[in-house]
C-alpha cells in the first residue's frame, strides 16, 4: 500500500469536513433538532442547481449563497406546514426536504448537459476527484474543495467563538433568550444557514446522505461521554477528525486484506463514526452499557454478602457465640431466608466472601471470620434500627417491619447508621426485643 | 417572621388599592384587551389588568384557563390578536430589561451539558452583551446568588444531577442575577420538596421587600392567603384581580372554577369548530 499526495488532501479533505459538520452538527443534537440535518442536506440540492445553471460553473462562493438561501427557505417552510397543518414537525420536514431534493435532482439532470456535475457526486460524494482540482495558493497547488471547506470551517468556528453564549442559551431556553434580547428564532435560522453551507461543503467529500453522519454521529458520541459545553464539542470535533483518518486508512489497507479493490473513503468514515459511537454506547464512563452492567453486579454482590453476613450474624446470636456458622442449605433453609431456591447465586456469594476473607469454609459449613462477624452486626444493627425507625413512626405494622428493613439495611452507612443510632438513644432493642448490636 | 410577614401585606394593601388612581408610570403591569387566540379559538379574552408596584401576586385559574399564555404573551412570546402591554408605563418591548422570567421547569431539557453555575450566569447575558465571554466577575455573582438560594455547594453539578426542588431553585437563582424590576414566575412551586417551597417563599418576600413586583402562576389555593398579597383570577377572561382580601371569596372563585359554560364560552367554543 503506498501512500501518496493524493490520499494526504484526501485526509486533508476528510478531516476538515467531519470538524466541520461535527462543530454546527452538534448544536442541532443539544437542540434536539438532528432531523433538521437531514432535511436541509437533501434540501440545498436545488440551491446548488440554481447556483449551477446561474453560474454555469462549480463556484464555491455561488454555491454557499444558493445553500444558504436554501437553507433558509426550508427552515421557514417547515415551520409554516408544522403551524398550519397542525402536522408533527417530523412530517412537515419530510415533506419539505424530499420535495426540495426532488426538484433539485431534476434541475441536475438538466444542468449535467452543460456543466460538469453528476447526481451521483452529489449523493455519495467524491473524495477520490477532490486532489485533482487544484488551485494555486501562494505558489501550491491546493484543491478547490479543501479551500472551499476550510473556508466553511472558519465561518463554523468564528460563529461558535463568538456566539458561544448566546448559541448555549438559544439552543437550551430560547424562551428564556428571546426575553433576554437574543432572539432564538434569528439564532435558530443562522444555525439552518450554517447547516446548508457546511453541509455543501462536505458534498464534494461524504455526499448528501453520508453527510448526515457526519453531522449527528459526532454529537452523538459526545453526548454520552460528556456533561459540560466546551469538552462536548471538543470531543465531538475529536471523533470526526479520529473517524477521518481511520476512514481513509481503513478503506485503503481493509479491502485488499480480502482480495478487494479499495473502498470509499466516505462510507468507510462514516462506519468508523458508527463504530465509535457503538464504542461510547458501550463502554462510556457511568454511563455507558458496560459501566451499568458492573455497577448493577457490583449492587447485587454487596446486597447478597450482606443479606448472608447478616443470616450468620443472627446465628451467632442465636447459639450466643462470637462467630456465626451455618451451611449452604441452613443458609438457604432459614426463615425468611433471601437465598431460598438460588442455589447458584448463593453459591457465588459464599465463593465472593471467602475471597474478601469474611468468612471460611471448614467441615461443611461456613465460619464467619472476625472481620464477617463485624460486619454482619453492622447489618444486623442497621436492620433492627429501621425496625425502630419504622414502628416509631406508627405507620408500618409489625408484620411490615422486616421487609422494609431488609431494603433499607443495604443503603445504609455508617454516618446514617449513627444518625438513626442517636434518634433512639439508650434504647437496647428492637420493636420486638431482640437487642441491637453496638446499642448495648 | 409571621408578623413581618403580614405587616408588610398590610401596607401592600394600601399601596395597591392607592395604586389605581395615579400616574401610568406607577403601574407595574398595564395590560389592555389582550386576547390570544391559537388557530381561531381564543386562549385568553379581553384581558384588562393594572397592577401597582411592589406586590407578589399570585395567578390561578383552572387547568387550560390560560395562566401560563398569560405570561407569554406579555413577555412576546406567543403572538397577540391584539392588545398591548405596558411596564411602568412604557411598552413592554421598550422595557425588557426590567423584566425577568422563570419559565416553567419542564420547559427545557435537563440533560442539557452545563452545570448549576452556567445555567444562572445565563441571567447576565444581557449585561454581559454579545460576543463577550462570561467572565469571572460574572461567575462570581451567578455563584453569589446560587449561595441565596442554598446551592454553592452544586455549582459545578451537571443539572440532571439535582433534584426537582433544586433545580427549581437554580431558576430562581437565574432570574435573580437579572435584577429586574418585575418578574414572571410560571409554577415555581410546581413539584418541589417542603424546604424549597420554604426557600421560594422567602425570595417571594425579600423581592417584594426590594420593591419588586412578582407575578408567580399557581396551583394550590389553600397557600394563596399566605403567599399573595394581590391575586389574578383567570378563566379564559379575568374573573377578578386586586387584593387578595378584596378578590379572594367564595363567589369569585365559583366564577373561576365553576364548571357550567356561559354563554360566551358556548361562542367561543363554537367559534373554534368553524372551519378556518
Amino acid at each position: 500500500m503506498m501512500w501518496t499526495a493524493l490520499d494526504t488532501w484526501i485526509v486533508v479533505a476528510a478531516v476538515l469536513a467531519g470538524a466541520t459538520c461535527a462543530m454546527i452538527g452538534s448544536f442541532l443534537v443539544l437542540k434536539k433538532v438532528s432531523m433538521m440535518g437531514d432535511a436541509i442536506s437533501h434540501a440545498v440540492l436545488p440551491g446548488i442547481a440554481v447556483a449551477f445553471i446561474i453560474t454555469g460553473s462549480r463556484s464555491g462562493p455561488a454555491m454557499l449563497i444558493g445553500a444558504a438561501v436554501v437553507g433558509v427557505l426550508t427552515a421557514v417552510l417547515v415551520h409554516v406546514i408544522h403551524h398550519y397543518s397542525r402536522l408533527e414537525e417530523g412530517a412537515s420536514m419530510g415533506v419539505v426536504f424530499t420535495v426540495l431534493f426532488a426538484i433539485g435532482l431534476i434541475l441536475i439532470e438538466r444542468a449535467a448537459h452543460h456543466v460538469d456535475i453528476h447526481p451521483e457526486h452529489v449523493l455519495f460524494g467524491a473524495v477520490e476527484l477532490v486532489p485533482l482540482h487544484l488551485i494555486s495558493v501562494f505558489g501550491f497547488g491546493v484543491p478547490r474543495g479543501v479551500i472551499l471547506l476550510a473556508f466553511v470551517l472558519l465561518i463554523n468556528l468564528s460563529v461558535v467563538t463568538l456566539l458561544f453564549k448566546e448559541l448555549r442559551l438559544a439552543t437550551f431556553d430560547p424562551e428564556l433568550a428571546t426575553t433576554l434580547g437574543i432572539n432564538a428564532t434569528m439564532i435558530h435560522y443562522l444555525l439552518m444557514v450554517l447547516v446548508a453551507m457546511t453541509t455543501v461543503a462536505a458534498f464534494e467529500v461524504v455526499g448528501s446522505i453520508l453527510v448526515i453522519a457526519m453531522l449527528i454521529v459526532p454529537g452523538a458520541t459526545a453526548w454520552l461521554l460528556t456533561r459540560r459545553l466546551l469538552p462536548f464539542l471538543i470531543v465531538s470535533v475529536a471523533v470526526s477528525v479520529v473517524a477521518a483518518v481511520l476512514g481513509h486508512i481503513a478503506a485503503i489497507t481493509v479491502p485488499p486484506l480480502f482480495g478487494y479493490v479499495d473502498t470509499s473513503t466516505a462510507g468507510s468514515m462514516a462506519t468508523v463514526l458508527g463504530i465509535l459511537f457503538f464504542g461510547a454506547l458501550l463502554f462510556a464512563p457511568e454511563q455507558g452499557v458496560v459501566a451499568r452492567a458492573i455497577d448493577a453486579l457490583r449492587l447485587r454482590l454487596s446486597i447478597g454478602s450482606q443479606d448472608a453476613l447478616g443470616l450468620l450474624a443472627r446465628a451467632a446470636e442465636n447459639t450466643e457465640s462470637q462467630t456465626g456458622s451455618l451451611s449452604a442449605a441452613e443458609l438457604r433453609g432459614v426463615h425468611r431466608s433471601p437465598f431460598a431456591g438460588h442455589r447458584l447465586k448463593l453459591a457465588a456469594i459464599l465463593a465472593f466472601l471467602r475471597v474478601k476473607g469474611s468468612v471460611v469454609f471448614r467441615g461443611g459449613r461456613y465460619h464467619t471470620t472476625e472481620r464477617g462477624s463485624e460486619q454482619g452486626r453492622e447489618i444486623l444493627r442497621s436492620h433492627r434500627l429501621w425496625e425502630q425507625f419504622f414502628f416509631d413512626d406508627g405507620k408500618v405494622r409489625i408484620s411490615e417491619l422486616h421487609p422494609a428493613a431488609d431494603v433499607l439495611e443495604h443503603y445504609t452507612n455508617n454516618d446514617l447508621r449513627e444518625d438513626l443510632s442517636e434518634r433512639f438513644a439508650g434504647k437496647r432493642t428492637d420493636p420486638q426485643g431482640r437487642p441491637i448490636p453496638g446499642e448495648d | 417572621m409571621n408578623n413581618a410577614i403580614s405587616s408588610s401585606r398590610n401596607t401592600m394593601h394600601e399601596s395597591a388599592s392607592s395604586g389605581r388612581s395615579v400616574s401610568p408610570e406607577s403601574v407595574a403591569l398595564h395590560v389592555r384587551d389582550l386576547t390570544v387566540a391559537y388557530y381561531r379559538k381564543p386562549v385568553l379574552w379581553d384581558v384588562d389588568l393594572d397592577v401597582p408596584p411592589s406586590v407578589v401576586a399570585g395567578i390561578v385559574g383552572p387547568n387550560g384557563a390560560g395562566k401560563s399564555t398569560l405570561i407569554k404573551a406579555i413577555l412576546d412570546l406567543v403572538p397577540h390578536a391584539s392588545g398591548s402591554v405596558e411596564i411602568f408605563g412604557k411598552p413592554y418591548r421598550r422595557q425588557r430589561r426590567l423584566v425577568g422570567y422563570v419559565p416553567q421547569r419542564e420547559s427545557v431539557d435537563w440533560e442539557y451539558p452545563i452545570t448549576a453555575l452556567e445555567l444562572v450566569a445565563m441571567g447576565l447575558y444581557r449585561k454581559i452583551g454579545w460576543f463577550r465571554p462570561v467572565s469571572s466577575p460574572y461567575r462570581k455573582q451567578a455563584l453569589s446568588a446560587l449561595t441565596d438560594v442554598g446551592m454553592a455547594d452544586f455549582a459545578h453539578r451537571q443539572i440532571s444531577r439535582l433534584s426537582g426542588g433544586q433545580q427549581q431553585r437554580i431558576f430562581l437563582a437565574r432570574a435573580l442575577v437579572q435584577d429586574a424590576d418585575v418578574y414572571f414566575m410560571d409554577e415555581p412551586f410546581a413539584g418541589v420538596d417542603a424546604s424549597t417551597e420554604k426557600a421560594i417563599i422567602g425570595i417571594l418576600q425579600r423581592l417584594r421587600a426590594a420593591g419588586k413586583t412578582v407575578f408567580v402562576v399557581h396551583h394550590d389555593l389553600e397557600t394563596v392567603r399566605e403567599y399573595f398579597d394581590y391575586l389574578i383570577m383567570l378563566n379564559m377572561r379575568i374573573v377578578a384581580a386586586g387584593p387578595v382580601a378584596e378578590v379572594f371569596n367564595s363567589e369569585n372563585l365559583k366564577r373561576t372554577y365553576g364548571g357550567r359554560l356561559t354563554l360566551l364560552d358556548r361562542a367561543v367554543d363554537a367559534m373554534g369548530r368553524t372551519p378556518g
